[in-house]
Formats: C-alpha cells, structure tokens, sequence
C-alpha cells in the first residue's frame, strides 16, 4: 500500500475517455461564434477595400446613414488614431498601431479586402444593401505581392516610413524590407571550404490560409454606461479584451469576453478583425451587434501565412556530416510588418548539430492581408527547404535519408542553433522508430516515390490561470481561461482527476470568461495542455493539501500522517482507526472544516519541452494528369506523454493533412490588379477525405520532467515536416526535384513534359 | 425590403411555421428563423458541407436551398438524430474515435454518413471517403472520422443482423 502511494501509477492520464464537450457537439448544441444572438440585436458589415492598394480619398456615408434600418456606420475617423507602440502579444511582439489599420483602414487601403467602413443595420439584407451606399473615392496605386519584388528597389511602397531594422547601416530610404535578422555561429567559409559535397537549392512557397471551418464571428454589447459585454470565438478571451480595448481606446476592465466554442483557429484566431468594429457600432446605435464574416472575406482579410523564397546552401563531409549551412528567408508580411520569418529561422536548422552557420531572414511587407499566426509559425516554410537540400545530400552522397539525420541530428547537450541546451528531447528516438516501422521498408509500385522529412517545434508555456472547485458531492469544477479548440477539455479533466483521485466524469471542466478567471494567454503556440495543465495540476494539488489537513482536524492526526490516494484521505497513524475519508466525505463535512473547498492558481509556466518529428510519406504520380496522390503516410513524434493519446495522434493527423494540403494544393493566387481568384474552397482546395489515406500516427513518449506528467505540446511539430516529406516523395517518383509548392497537377505536368 | 413568404414545413418529425424573404437560405432560416444552429456555415456556396441537412429523405447543402423550397417538404437536421435520450450509433462512434476536434463540421458530417449509411449499410473505406469528400473537416485529417464511420456501419449492421 504504501509502495503504491509513494509511486502512483496514473488511472486517468493516458487514457482516452470520452471528452465532456462531446455531446453537445455531436447534437448540434454546442454554440460556436454565430451560433450566438441576444434580445434587439442588429447586423453588421464591413465595406472592403476593391483595390490591392489605394490612397483614399474620401469615404461619403450620408446615403448609406439614411436607409431605414440602419443604426451605425462608422470608418476610421470613429476609432483613436493610435501611436505606432510594440508590445508583447503572446508568442511575438505586435504593433499597436498597425493591428488598429488593419481592423479599419486609415489614409490608404493596403490590400484587397482590407476594411474601410462598416454598417450595422436591422437585417443583414439591410447591412447589405447599406455597404453599397458607402461611396469611397481611391486614388489606385501601383500594388506589389510577390516577396522578392517587393524587396526589389523601385517597388511600389506600402509605407512611406518603413525603414529596414537589422541591417549594419541605417537604410537611407525607406523600402518594403522592415526587418532583416541573423543567425550564425562558427566560421561559414571555413566551414564550405572545408566542405567535400555541396549542395544548393531556391524554394518558393506561396500564402496559404489557416482554413479553419468556421469563419470569424462574434455579437458585441456595448451598454450607455460605456460596459461592454462580448460573445465571439477566438484563440484567446483575454486577447481579444486586450485588444479590443487598445484599438477603441478604453479600459480593458470596461469589457467582458465570454468565449464561444471555437469552430479551429490554427493560429489564425490569435488576432482580432471584427471584435473592436462591432463595439464601436454597438456603442453608436446603442444595441448589440453581430457580425459573421463570409468565407470570401475570411480569405481575403485574416490570415494567411507567408509566402516565401527560401535559399539553402549545405556542405558535408563524405561520410555525411554536414559542416556548414547557410540558409536565406524571405517571407511576405502582408500589409504590415510582422511575418514570422523570426521563428522560421530560428526553427531552420534546429533539428541538426552544425557547426558552421548562418540563417538570414527577410520581414517584407506585401499588398496582400496581414498574415497570421499559422501552426508553427514559419517553421513548414524554412524546414521544407532544409528538408529538401538535406536529401539532396543524402541523394549525392549515396547515403540513406534517415541515416543523414540521425548522423547530423540533434541530441541531449547539444546547443540548439538558435541558442539554448537540448534537454530531455526525443528527436534520435524519434527517428529510430521512423526507421524501425514496417512503412520504411514497405516496397514501392509504380510511379511511386517515398520522402522522409524532420520538423521541429519550440512549444512554449507562459501565462495561464486555473481554479479547482469541490462540489459538495464529491465532484470537481475545473476553470481555465483557455478556449477549447482539440479537447483540451478532456485533458484539463483528466489532469485534475489524477490529482484528486476522482473518475474523469466527475471533474467538469469549464472555459471561463474574462471576469470569471484570471489572465491566460491564448491558446496557441501548444501550451494549453502544458501550460494550462500545470496550473491545473497545482490547483488540484492545492485541494489535496486541504484535503488532507481537513481530515487531519476530524481525525485530529498531523497532515504528516495523512495519504491521499484513490479520491480518499487515509490514516497512515497506525494507533488511529479510522477508515479512509473520500472527497465525497470530506466535501459532506466542509462546512464543519473551513467552509468551501477551492483553489486557484496562476502561473508563469517555464519549462516547455520543444517537440520532433519525423514523417514518412509515400506518393503516386498519375502520368497522363499530373495528379499527385498520398497512398501512405507515417507521421512519428515525439510528445512527452501523452495525456490523451487519442487526441495527440488527431493533432499529429490532422497537422499533418493541412501540410499535405500546402504541398499539393492550397494556393492564393491572384490576378494582374492583386485580387485574389480564388476567395472560396472550391478553388481554394484544402485535402477532403477521398485525397488521403489514414494517416498512421505514432506517439514517441520521452516525457518532459519540467511538467507534472511530463506533456510537451503537441499540436505544431506535426504541420513541420511534412511540405518536405511529400517533395521528396514526389522527387523520389519523379527522379527530379520540384522546389516551389504547391506541386499541383500543371505544376507536375510541366515538369513530366520537359522530362 | 422585399414582402416576406409564410411557409409551413416539417423539421425533424414537427411541423413547424415561419416568414422568409424571398432570398434567404434554408440554412439562415433554420438558424435565425428556427433558432436550430446546429448546421453550421462554413462557406455558404456548397463546398464545406458544414450546412448538411435531409429535405425529403436527401443529402443538401441547405446553404444552396432557399427557405421558400421547404414548403411542404420534410426537413431533418442534426438536432433530430438523437432519438430522445439516445445518441444515433454514429454520434456515439464519433465520441469513441475522438473523430472530433473542433467540433465545427461534425453536426455536417453526421448527417452526411447517416445519410450514406441509409443506403448503404457497408460501405468500403473508399466509398466513406468519397461519400464525405464534399465535407471539410480541417482538423482531424479525416482519419478518426472514417474509422467511426466505418465502426458504426459494422455496429448498425450487426444491430440489424440481430433484430
Ligand atoms: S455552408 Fe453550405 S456547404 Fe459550406
Ligand atoms: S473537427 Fe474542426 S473542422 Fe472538423
């Protein structure tokens, strides 16, 4: 008995209960960002910007004030012309001033789609109808979208004031380039020139889109007294309060945000689009508003991420070693600075020890929306290009591709490229049960290729609030302030059953609203069921404490002599018998021991483990079409431990789909006056069903000894590898390499043509 | 605004009354009319399947249906699919096979496999596949979603077998 006590084996954690949000989504019940309405409510929409760039010259909204039913219009002049102020905004720094013009454009439009003006009005037909009174005269600029002509000298310029940062001189005039950063250690001529194999290779990747199902949403209150109340789905309730409030100019206390359910997010949902413009119509027609984005403004105005051009350079010895690596990052920003070529260099060569190298990464605004947060932020976009050289390598050397990895491959001790010390990682692991499983050796048929690709992924932690209650029964309430995007629900239940010893079903896990819970970052960057789990875990631990000091006082025995184990207080004092106080007892008793039974706890959590993974994918080429198809796929990662397993291998599977989808064919393509030709999922094809097969997901666990259960985040690494896995499965089939993505069928033709 | 139409239809075994514009969906209609939001709108032009429901025994995107098309036809949403206190075999494998993330397409998707396992009780993995093709789902990667579908034709069959 104490044996069991002193090394508790977990009931809850690594199994896969059924989460508690289950069946309010498989009814329909569940209420997700439009699915929400009060009393009186009005709608609202956005005029948008026809142009990719337009100074404006004037905005007349006097006919559009004077249809019956409409209730507000306003344009920038109703929100604070803000100052130009950086602050940290979850994983990377925002400017204040730019996220507010680009919730409402102020002097220029800056891409197609960008907003201008917006209505709330009795019906959405009436909102409708009201847009198209608003007159803006633009004056039409020259527009630029491509990274590397926006980069060139001459090319139209979005901001008059953007000077480069990072560069060894002060730039003498402004350019699109606004930020350029560097990476390197050793010696890279010594490192090329000591060098027996190089390889070179330019890679170019186009925006995609988070392609989250649900489209933007929310209903915003805003009452006389200047409180405001709103309903909307997001990453984060506490971002969007924050944000709103910024960008309107009030205090953050003057606003309550109530999560909705949220309908994906990828990142995408760690901004705010609609949030400060319905306050600001709520405030002037004094009723609540909602506005539901269409999917053609979600393409055109919220995410996507970068389009990229990606230059590698790698020299190795002949037995593989890989000496020196110098690797060149474009990244499209969209319309304002901020594109996360940060983290794509940083993450670059992350998975290998080299000794000689550097990253160089190019932040270049471009006529196309803002881009956003997408999984892993830039990390797919520079690891398909290391990807990509390293088997390029493997290919001249005659080498095989997992043994390249494993020989160059990152291990415990070793200090990451991008600065810190390795610790408790899985990535050798990892690669050893990609080669240990039966997909490796399987035979390949016709027209088939197989690719390997790694990824790598920092996770983090950082701020996260959450409060146990006991109910008087015996059950648990568990409070986090993090919306629930993949099941983080069930993991939060499953943690705070563990700890206070209850069955899953009677631990409730809520998401709480801003005025209920204490801060929490927004749910991203894979540190919910780390971050948010560890608050859990400690307020859990809190009660457990409690727990044992109440039975103490009606035992009267030392807390010392008290063990909590199986939801049960037992008396480790031998010349006491007593039998065993459940919670259930305890929380009967409350009353007599010190009243209500809860603890909240609000942390800083440090110590995430970062994530490794290493994909195997199997192609066929249909010959006459061009037609590339995924017929296996292998996807191995390792997760610390997994606290639902069923949960982390859907990250790894569904991650891995939407790189599927980046490689083979999801694109933005616009026209010569930079619209976008494809706002919609008919042209715009994320993978369906028919497109895959199953995706084999397999769970590496080398637990992360920073957190309680030893969880790393899960939900990134898996997006990493697989650009590069599906090139070079693709190169494998068709004996060359195509470098641009996406590698969709004229793309494929053109390259079997020229064969 | 254009004068609104009176219609009378059947939702999930009830009739039911309410006014529409000429222009407006089904899928509007149910949600802000019926109050029954459990079909979602993903895209609005028919290409996520978010918006599924039965009219008259078949699969529609009713965001490609006006609501004045519902008079007199039979319409049957997610919130009809459990009966009374019980899941349909398929809501309760989609809980098994954690075949949800989000959550935000499944409502689509579950109408959208009863509707292939009405006609087709064994399906192959290949047939669930291109049967739900027209249904996005962008965070699973599918794969729990068809080991579901699968494991509840096999569940309902067996069901059938015994009865
Ligand atoms: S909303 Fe109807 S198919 Fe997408
Ligand atoms: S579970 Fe999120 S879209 Fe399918």
């Amino acid at each position: 008995m104490t044996d069991v006590m002193d090394k508790p084996a977990l009931k809850v954690v690594g199994t896969r209960p059924i989460r508690p949000d289950g069946v309010d989504k498989v009814t329909g019940r569940a209420a997700y960002g439009a699915d929400f309405a009060m009393p009186g409510m009005i709608w609202g929409k956005i005029k948008r910007s026809p142009h990719a760039h337009a100074r404006i010259v004037s905005i007349d909204t006097k006919k559009a004030r004077a249809l019956p039913g409409v209730k507000a219009v306003v344009t920038a002049a109703d929100f604070p012309d803000l100052a130009s102020q950086e602050f940290e905004a979850g994983e990377s720094a925002s400017n204040l001033r730019d996220m507010s013009l680009n919730v409402m454009a102020r002097g220029k439009a800056l891409y197609k789609g960008h907003a201008v003006a917006a209505v709330a009005a009795a019906s959405p037909q009436i909102a409708q109808a009201a847009l198209e009174l608003i007159e803006v005269t633009y004056e039409v600029l020259p527009h630029v979208i491509d990274v590397e002509a926006a980069m060139a000298p001459g090319a139209p310029l979005l901001h008059d004031h953007l000077y480069t940062e990072g560069l060894d001189e002060h730039p003498a005039a402004p350019s699109n380039i606004a930020k350029r950063n560097r990476l390197e250690r050793g010696d890279l001529a010594a490192g090329f020139a000591a060098a027996e194999v190089i390889v070179e290779g330019r890679y170019v990747t186009q925006a995609v889109h988070q392609g989250y199902i649900e489209p933007h949403a929310c209903v915003c209150a805003m009452s006389q007294d200047g409180q405001a109340q709103v309903w909307s789905s997001s990453q984060g309730q506490f971002m969007v309060r924050t944000y709103s409030a910024k960008i309107l100019g009030i205090d953050a206390a003057n606003i309550r945000v109530t999560p909705a359910e949220i309908g994906g997010g990828f990142g995408g949902k760690t901004v705010v689009y609609l949030e400060p413009v319905a306050l600001a119509l709520s405030r002037q027609s004094g009723l609540p508003v909602k506005m539901v984005m269409t999917r053609e403004e979600v393409f055109e105005a919220t995410g996507p991420t970068s389009g990229a051009v990606v230059e590698v350079k790698l020299g190795a010895k002949k037995d593989g070693r890989i000496v020196a690596a110098e690797v060149e990052l474009k990244y499209q920003a969209g319309a304002f600075p901020g594109s996360p070529v940060g983290a794509g260099s940083m993450t670059a060569l992350a998975v290998y020890d080299i000794e000689n190298f550097r990253i160089t990464g190019w932040d270049v605004v471009t006529n196309t929306p803002k881009v956003a947060a997408y999984r892993a932020p830039g990390a797919p976009i520079s690891a398909f290009g290391v990807e990509s050289a390293v088997d390029d390598l493997a290919l001249k050397l005659g080498m095989d591709p997992i043994a390249i990895r494993e020989l160059n491959g990152v291990r415990n001790g070793v200090k990451a490229s991008y600065g810190p010390t390795f610790r408790d990682i899985g990535f050798q692991e990892t690669l050893a049960a990609a080669k240990a499983h039966p997909h490796w050796s399987a035979p390949l048929g016709p027209n088939q290729g197989r690719g390997v690709a790694a990824g790598f992924w920092f996770n983090i932690g950082g701020e996260s609030t959450a409060a146990v209650h006991i109910n008087e029964d015996g059950g648990a309430v568990v409070a986090t302030g993090n919306p629930d995007i993949g099941g983080s629900r069930a993991s939060m239940a499953m943690m705070a059953a563990e700890v206070l010893g209850l069955p899953v079903e009677k631990v409730r896990p809520i998401v709480a609203d801003t005025a209920s819970i204490g801060f929490s970052m927004l749910t991203g960057g894979s540190r919910t069921t780390f971050a948010t789990g560890m608050a859990v875990t400690q307020a859990a631990e809190k009660i457990v404490a409690d727990l044992k000091r109440r039975a103490g006082l009606l035992w009267d025995v030392p807390v010392d002599q008290i063990a909590w184990e199986g939801g049960a207080a037992h008396c480790l004092d031998p010349r006491k018998d007593v039998k065993p106080l459940t919670l259930a007892a305890l929380a009967a008793q409350s009353g007599k021991t010190g009243g209500p039974i809860s603890a909240e706890v609000a942390i800083n959590a440090q110590g995430a483990g970062p994530g490794f993974g290493v994909h195997i994918c199997d192609v066929e080429i249909d010959r006459e079409t061009g037609h590339v198809s995924v017929v296996r796929y292998t996807a191995v990662q390792d997760v610390g431990k997994a606290i639902h397993p069923a949960y982390v291998e859907g990250q790894i599977q569904g991650g891995a789909v939407q790189g599927i989808g980046w490689a083979l064919n999801e694109e933005y393509v616009f026209d010569r006056e930079g619209r976008m030709e494809n706002p919609g999922f008919l042209d715009y094809r994320v993978p369906v069903a028919s497109d895959l097969p199953m995706i084999d997901a397999v769970m590496v666990e080398v637990p992360n000894p920073r957190h309680p259960f030893g969880a790393k985040g899960v939900g990134e690494v898996p997006i990493v590898p697989p650009l590069a896995a599906v090139a070079n499965a693709v190169r494998g089939a068709l004996g060359v390499r195509m470098s641009e993505l996406p590698m969709s069928p004229p793309k494929v033709r053109a390259v079997l043509d020229s064969l | 605004m254009s004068k609104r139409t009176h219609i009378s239809t059947t939702v999930n075994g009830d009739p039911v009354e309410f006014l529409s514009d000429p222009g407006v969906t089904l899928l509007d209609a149910l949600r802000d009319e019926l109050q029954l939001t459990g079909a979602k709108e993903g895209c609005g032009s028919g290409d996520c399947g978010a918006c599924s429901v039965m009219l008259d025994g078949r699969l529609v995107c009713s965001c490609l249906v006006l609501a004045v098309e519902a008079e007199d036809r039979r319409i049957e949403t997610i919130e009809g699919m459990a009966q009374g206190g019980e899941l349909h075999p398929l809501q309760q494998k989609f809980l098994e096979h954690a075949a949800l993330q989000c959550g935000f397409c499944t409502p689509g998707l579950l109408v959208a496999s009863k509707a292939l396992l009405d006609q087709n009780p064994d399906p192959t993995e290949t047939e669930v596949r291109y049967w739900l093709a027209g249904n996005l789902c962008r965070c699973t990667g599918y794969d729990k979603i068809i080991r579901a579908v699968m494991d509840a034709a096999a569940e309902l069959r067996q069901a059938r077998r015994v009865a």
